[in-house]
């Protein structure tokens, strides 16, 4: 293809992109002259261009709608959503034929001719004044583009063309395009601007041979800066040279297409420049480097192979360190460390060259917004935090399709229609928010939403309907489970299938894509106040900081994302630290059960031994008590945290991520393999398949049920400290709720307590706290004074980090510490034990119990 | 002719051979990258047991195939090393680990003959025929063959004792 062409169809599809952008920002906000201006150039520019390469349908089309942007920019006419809408039809037949040019070299025959007819109505209807335009020139801040009265010259008259502002003494004109900035010289501006604020009347003659063709706009910016006067031109030159050296915020649209004089497509003034145009300043002042002498389009392959070959090289230099370590050789060593120092340089010059801010992804979320909100019947307001963090650019494309989906859902599902939104008391417009941010060396990208929120139990109500899980499995989760149910495959709430998020794909096929380049994405919702998902990225793929860990005197690389500590426990510990449960050991890492699994037994050595001590009902311990100090590598993958117990630990290296062969990749434990410095090879584990091979969820979920029951009863509690909240439940039955168990202490006001769903609950925090009266769990006879106290209802917040739940008691009492023994007596299951506290007999609590015992039925239903 | 004339000249007609305990084994010779000596070698767990592990051919992580155990042969005991022939199948190098690599050989046409009945079925799997040579059988490996190594056993590795 005809390489103008070519770079037509690269630069207009951007600008396009841009156009659907600054329409909808446009439609938010009419009075806008600088997005009117942009708008119009980038039309301008695409229909001069069409019409040079002989595009009939993409001139024609783009006339019809630059002649009625040009109406809209002097204020003949009022932007409606009509227009909108019919703007950014144009866009999207242009985007069409665009592809049909790609493709085939040629457009397609679609017909246009509607379209065309459509705008023209369109621009017929309610023209203004004409007078009204002229009336809004005078009003420019510095950077605000504001055209210039209209010549009556029509758009496409091709003259030089003279213009001046006659009766005004100001000419504003549209901020300097990339090129201009650049072809700007640094030092040039200032006297410029110096000489043309004074004469308060400045020709805006233009000329330029098609290769600087932006230099007149950048004249014109710096004569729209200094018009304020003589006085201001000094300290606002700065500011020109400013932008012309950094060129910052240079508009990306506005390019000027080679060997097409562009100059006119960022002149809302009508012209037509054919090259002939004037100027006060002689382009040979024009400065030595220009925004297309400084940059360069690269080919996205060449740059990732590029990055593939550094990957190579930071390999090959880690290689000689290592090899130099045995040296003894003074210079060998200095040059090891040069290169080190290179290669680590280079390293990071490639990865920016493939960084690109979040925006790039953001660009068409506005448009699929607006599109959105208007099919839905809902109003939406999009606020976007953060655009300028960078994300490689591989990445960036990884996250697109699971970002749309998001933003989607959040439209679709998330919020609601205005009526419910005034119903519940919020605002008619929905808002809806795109965040990125930095955190511990990766990107978080959230789309958040303040709708409805998620209701667990319409999530259950579903999940169980769909064959998602059973009723059995629902019984066992925590309302942060059921939520994450939305990413089981086969789930999907919509309730009609909706041509936008009932397409099939779910939320499970966004969590794969995420979790394919290494991310992870989090759910959190507060019902009636919204949802945020909440994903988060590596800043970059090629080359991951990993942890070298060794097993069966191999090694395998465990990458830093997953990585959160390491712990090393000391034979003697065993006994204090370890514990067993339903099968499998667990370690208590500052007060948590940490799941252990043996990286040896997942990678299925010895299975024999492994039966061997699984049947002699020990395991870790006895390993332990014979043997050194054993390291555990804590590692985490989504919210399961994992203890993984290997031979040795040998440090950090940079690793390049290898693609397995056939025989290998299909093996879960693994996500890739490695060369190493001494040009082993060594495999990278995957520790989500590392978790689900050792049926570590399975464990977890034991030991989480179990946990609660760990912490009170069992050998360790007795031996233990232990902190008791002492409370009293109806007339005088103490009771202990270990202090592990409480996250708050409260007190409500009685009348504060409603029922809700059968049972007491508590407006606590903008969420219902459920109510357990500890009387009835224990069979107390309800004290007389319980609720009729001064001061509220003393109430324990027990939370698990998932569920809440206040149990009211009748006073509390203290808080004592020491060491309990704690004997079981009794029958109720909601009691672990008793003991003696203060000379009183006192039960301790199971708390988790009491709150199965009292969440079974409500939950079933 | 040098193993490097008989890559370059691309024929099917020509096999490199190679050597696995008493057999001689003939693989295309377009199909063979290089021969190696033995080199250090990271074992991979839960993979196939024909998997011998992986190695690193400047820069490149390929897979090896122990062939002796690949065709149920003794495993050796001379103490030698064996050698790589690594092999180009579509998308990857695979290594497969032999005694010792022969000569490039071209056998006549009407030499061939496909295996016969008698042949175990994994022996008439792996090979597509035979060239009956002056001094020995030359069975002609099918490199399809390579993909379907798969192992039901790492399944049951994974799976953990009750």
């Amino acid at each position: 293809m005809n390489e103008i062409v070519q770079e037509f169809l690269v630069e207009t599809s951007e600008n396009l992109d841009q156009l659907d952008q600054d329409l909808v920002a446009l439609e938010r906000d009419p009075s806008s002259r600088e997005l009117l201006a942009s708008i119009f150039r980038t039309i301008h520019t695409v229909k001069g261009t069409t019409g040079f390469l002989g595009f009939r349908r993409l001139e024609d089309v783009s006339h019809a709608a630059e002649s009625l942007l040009s109406d809209l920019r002097d204020g003949r006419l009022v932007l409606s959503r009509a227009r909108t809408d019919v703007l950014l039809e144009v866009v999207d037949s242009i985007r069409g034929l665009l592809g049909a040019i790609e493709a085939t070299g040629e457009e397609d025959d679609r017909d246009l001719s509607a379209l065309v007819e459509r705008i023209q109505v369109l621009q017929r209807d309610e023209p203004n004044e004409a007078e009204e335009s002229s009336g809004r020139v005078d009003a420019p801040a510095v950077g605000d583009v504001v055209p210039a009265p209209r010549a009556s010259a029509p758009v496409s008259e091709d003259a030089p063309v003279v213009e001046e502002a006659p009766a005004r003494p100001k000419l504003v004109v549209p901020p300097p395009p990339p090129f201009a900035r650049a072809v700007a010289p640094a030092a040039e501006p200032a006297p410029e601007v110096a000489k043309a604020a004074p004469a308060r009347k400045r020709r805006a003659t233009k000329q330029a041979p098609a290769t600087t063709a932006a230099v007149p706009a950048a004249e014109l910016a710096t004569a729209a800066l200094g018009t304020p006067g003589p006085a201001d031109a000094a300290p606002l030159a700065p500011v020109v040279v400013d932008a012309g050296a950094s060129g910052i915020d240079a508009p990306p649209h506005g390019d000027a297409t080679p060997g097409q004089d562009n100059a006119a497509g960022e002149q809302p003034t009508g012209e037509q420049p054919t090259g002939e145009q004037h100027s006060e300043h002689p382009t040979g002042t024009a400065g030595p480097t220009s925004v297309g002498e400084r940059s360069v389009r690269v080919d996205v392959d060449l740059l990732d192979k590029i990055m593939r070959q550094v990957g190579e090289l930071v390999l090959a230099r880690n290689q000689i360190s290592s090899h130099a370590g045995l040296s003894q050789d003074q210079s060998l060593h200095q040059t090891v460390q040069r290169l080190s120092m290179i290669v680590s340089e280079l390293q990071e010059g490639v990865m920016k060259t493939r960084m690109q801010p979040v925006e790039h992804l953001w660009n068409k979320v506005p448009r699929v917004v607006r599109d959105l909100s208007a099919m839905f019947d809902k109003q939406v307001r999009l606020e976007m935090e953060g655009g300028e963090t960078e994300l490689d650019r591989s990445l960036l494309e990884a996250v697109k399709d699971p970002l749309t989906h998001l933003v989607r859902n959040a439209i679709d599902h998330g919020l609601e229609t205005p009526e419910r939104r005034r119903a519940a008391g919020k605002s008619e417009t929905g808002t809806m928010t795109l965040r990125a941010y930095h955190e511990g060396g990766q990107v978080v990208l959230e789309v958040a939403d303040d709708g409805a929120g998620i209701d667990p139990q319409k999530i259950a109500a579903v999940a169980l309907e769909r064959q998602v899980v059973t009723s059995a499995e629902l019984n066992q989760m925590s309302e942060r489970e059921l939520v994450d149910l939305v990413f089981r495959p086969g789930f999907s709430t919509a309730k009609a299938v909706t041509n936008v998020s009932g397409r099939g794909v779910g939320m499970d096929v966004v969590r794969t894509n995420v979790e394919r380049i290494g991310g992870t994405i989090d759910l959190l919702s507060t019902p009636g106040a919204g949802t945020t998902f909440r994903v988060k990225i590596p800043l970059t793929l090629a080359i991951v900081p990993a942890l070298l860990v060794g097993c069966r005197s191999q090694r395998y690389a465990i990458p830093q994302a997953n990585l959160l500590e390491l712990v090393q426990l000391r034979p003697e510990e065993a006994g204090t630290h370890l514990e067993r449960i339903e099968g499998a050991t667990v370690y208590r890492l500052r007060g948590k059960l940490l799941p252990l699994v043996r990286l040896e037994e997942v990678l299925g050595f010895a299975p024999e031994a492994t039966a061997l001590r699984r049947a002699a009902g020990d395991d870790l311990d006895v390993a332990l008590t014979s043997g050194e100090a054993t390291t555990i590598v804590v590692v985490q993958s989504d919210d399961l945290l994992l203890g993984v117990v290997v031979d040795d630990v040998f440090g950090t290296e940079e690793i390049v991520v290898k693609p397995l062969g056939q025989h290998v990749k299909q093996i879960p434990v693994f996500a890739g393999a490695t060369i190493l410095g001494d040009g082993g090879v060594a495999l990278i584990l995957d520790v989500p398949g590392l978790a689900a091979a050792a049926q570590v969820h399975e464990v977890s979920r034991n030991v989480a049920a179990a946990q609660a029951a760990r912490d009170l009863g069992g050998q360790t509690l007795r031996a233990e400290q232990s902190t008791f909240v002492l409370l009293r439940v109806g007339a005088e039955r103490q009771v202990a709720v270990p202090l592990t168990s409480v996250s708050r202490l409260e007190e409500a006001a009685a009348d504060a307590i409603e029922h809700a769903g059968g049972r007491l609950v508590l407006q606590y925090r903008g969420e219902l706290l459920p109510l357990v009266r500890l009387e009835e769990v224990l069979g107390e006879p309800p004290a007389a004074t319980a609720g009729a106290r001064e001061g509220g209802v003393p109430l324990v917040v027990y939370s698990d980090g998932e569920r809440h739940l206040g149990l009211v008691a009748s006073e509390i009492l203290d808080i004592v510490e020491g060491v309990f023994d704690v004997r079981q007596v009794g029958a109720s299951s909601a009691i672990v034990g008793s003991t003696v506290v203060n000379g009183h007999a006192t039960d301790v609590l199971d708390v988790r119990a009491a709150l199965e015992l009292t969440e079974g039925s409500s939950r079933v239903a | 002719m040098s193993l490097e004339e008989a890559v370059i000249s691309a024929d099917a007609q020509q096999y490199c051979t190679f050597r696995v305990d008493h057999l001689l084994i003939g693989v295309e010779v377009w199909r063979v990258q290089e021969v190696i000596r033995h080199q250090p070698m990271t074992l991979v767990p839960l993979a196939p047991p024909e998997v011998r592990g992986l190695i690193n051919l400047r820069g490149q992580i390929v897979t090896t195939i122990d062939v002796r155990h690949w065709l149920r042969l003794e495993p050796r005991d001379d103490g030698g090393q064996a050698m790589n022939a690594v092999l180009r199948l579509d998308d990857e190098a695979v290594s497969l680990l032999v005694d010792e690599a022969g000569e490039v050989v071209s056998p006549a046409r009407d030499t061939f003959e496909p295996l016969p009945p008698t042949a175990s079925e994994r022996i008439r799997r792996l090979f597509s025929g035979t060239y009956k040579l002056p001094e020995h059988l030359l069975l002609v490996l099918d490199t399809t063959a390579i993909s379907t190594i798969t192992s039901g056993q790492r399944d049951a590795a994974l799976r953990r004792p009750a």
